[in-house]
């Protein structure tokens, strides 16, 4: 206990650090996965080769992954942006298939219903089809956050510091409490992250609640 | 670099020896797998009896929710705790071996319930129609409905299982997890991403292996493959 009084003021910085390499891949992978999962989506053919790709991507270990990025990147091996890369790799891995599925879920009525008012290509897609699927892709970065902040913890072993260190020094040195705080800070983080995911995909869907009312 | 990281890859020496990559190999499978089936054992019953009688589905809900623990801490909390009541040299591989068994617990488990429960519900009335009795209509009608997502579900837990077992390197089990985390410590690149190198293909071959498993182990009258007539008739009930 003394030992998280003490030490306080380290907590902050590394929850801050572990949220930046968390989150900043979720967003960079949202991005990706959007025109990735349109075109799997689009073709019939690329559905499959998309999706199979993805998953082999998520097959591959975390630790293995942060270790092979600087072969990829020619980055050093303490830099963060491995870090960063691997986890937008994992976040377009789990997020294409929920996009494309997303997409799959807006009823065919409403498209042609949208195409017949006149919206065509691209504006169908960003203001109809894409807002439509808000729910299921919601529900995908949820999962993607949860593992995220879990799989960055890792990153300690390579050297790249966020809320892990606190788990690798209190078992190296057997403080457990610093164990403990160091497990209840990424479950703490990994909550705001869905509760934020939560609130914006309520702010970004207000006719799921007018229905219901 | 990469030169030497082949190098390192197909040299002899490295492939023998007690710390050798065959040795390391062996060990990873040998730890995935029996973690796998311990997992096995007691996820696919309890999965089975939730999906089947509709019960307890917050077990379920407590084994999603439990994916947000870091694995890592739950690896270092376990054998910070556990190590020190064992005095054998399994001081080690107990703890991780607990951990593996319980991160690998809620896919099997998901799967399990997610595949009964989702059994057409005519079906299950058919087979009762029929006379089956209640074990009869789990084990010839829900589980085989069922395979298909309680074998991703293994398949993903067999995945999971890998991936932390090269970290549980980390507290002293063996495996292809050794070259990763010995040679960081000791700032051997060449090791480092030739065990990586190494991890992900074990990865991407089980992967491979359990999707053919998935393929032919699933009833043709699920898949719609080679049934004609009976796949249409299946589709309009």
């Amino acid at each position: 206990m003394t030992w998280i009084q003490d030490n306080w003021t380290v907590i902050f910085p590394l929850g801050w650090s572990h949220a930046v390499l968390a989150g900043v891949p979720l967003v960079i992978g949202l991005i990706l996965a959007i025109p990735l999962g349109w075109a799997a989506r689009r073709w019939r053919r690329a559905y499959p080769v998309i999706v199979s790709t993805s998953g082999l991507l998520y097959t591959i270990p975390s630790l293995a992954l942060f270790i092979l990025m600087p072969l990829i990147l020619g980055t050093q091996i303490l830099d963060p942006v491995n870090v960063v890369a691997a986890m937008t790799v994992y976040t377009v891995a789990l997020l294409v298939r929920t996009v494309a599925d997303g997409l799959g879920s807006v009823p065919d009525h409403v498209q042609q219903a949208a195409t017949a008012m006149g919206y065509g290509g691209l504006r169908r897609f960003l203001v109809v089809e894409l807002p439509l699927a808000i729910p299921v892709i919601i529900a995908g970065l949820r999962v993607a956050a949860v593992s995220n902040v879990s799989i960055v913890s890792v990153a300690s072993l390579i050297g790249v510091s966020q809320l892990g260190d606190l788990l690798v020094d209190g078992f190296n040195r057997n403080i457990p409490g610093e164990l403990l705080l160091g497990i209840a800070a990424c479950l703490a983080l990994a909550l705001v992250f869905d509760v934020v995911i939560t609130a914006v995909g309520r702010a970004l869907t207000p006719w799921t609640r007018t229905a219901r009312a | 670099m990469i030169q030497s990281i082949i190098e390192w890859l197909l040299s002899p020496e490295s492939w023998t020896g007690s710390s050798g990559i065959a040795t390391r190999l062996w060990e990873h499978l040998l730890y995935s797998a029996i973690v796998v089936v311990l997992a096995c054992v007691i996820a696919i019953p309890l999965g089975l009896y939730i999906g089947h009688a509709g019960r307890a589905n917050w077990a379920v809900t407590l084994a999603n929710s439990a994916r947000a623990v870091p694995t890592l801490g739950l690896l270092f909390a376990m054998t910070l705790v556990v190590g020190p009541m064992i005095s054998s040299e399994l001081a080690f591989v107990i703890p991780s071996i607990a951990v593996l068994v319980l991160l690998a617990i809620p896919p099997v488990l998901s799967g399990a319930y997610a595949g009964v429960a989702s059994v057409d519900p005519a079906a299950r009335d058919a087979a009762r129609g029929v006379g089956m009795r209640p074990l009869q209509v789990l084990t010839r009608v829900e589980v085989p409905c069922a395979l298909p997502l309680l074998l991703s579900g293994i398949r993903a837990a067999t995945l999971q299982v890998i991936a932390t077992a090269t970290i549980a390197a980390y507290v002293g089990l063996g495996g292809l997890g050794r070259f990763l985390i010995d040679g960081l410590a000791s700032g051997d690149y060449v090791r480092t991403a030739g065990g990586a190198l190494l991890v992900a293909a074990l990865a991407l071959t089980v992967d491979g292996v359990l999707a053919l498993v998935e393929r032919y182990a699933v009833s043709p009258g699920l898949t719609g493959k080679d049934v004609g007539d009976t796949a249409v008739v299946a589709s309009t009930t």
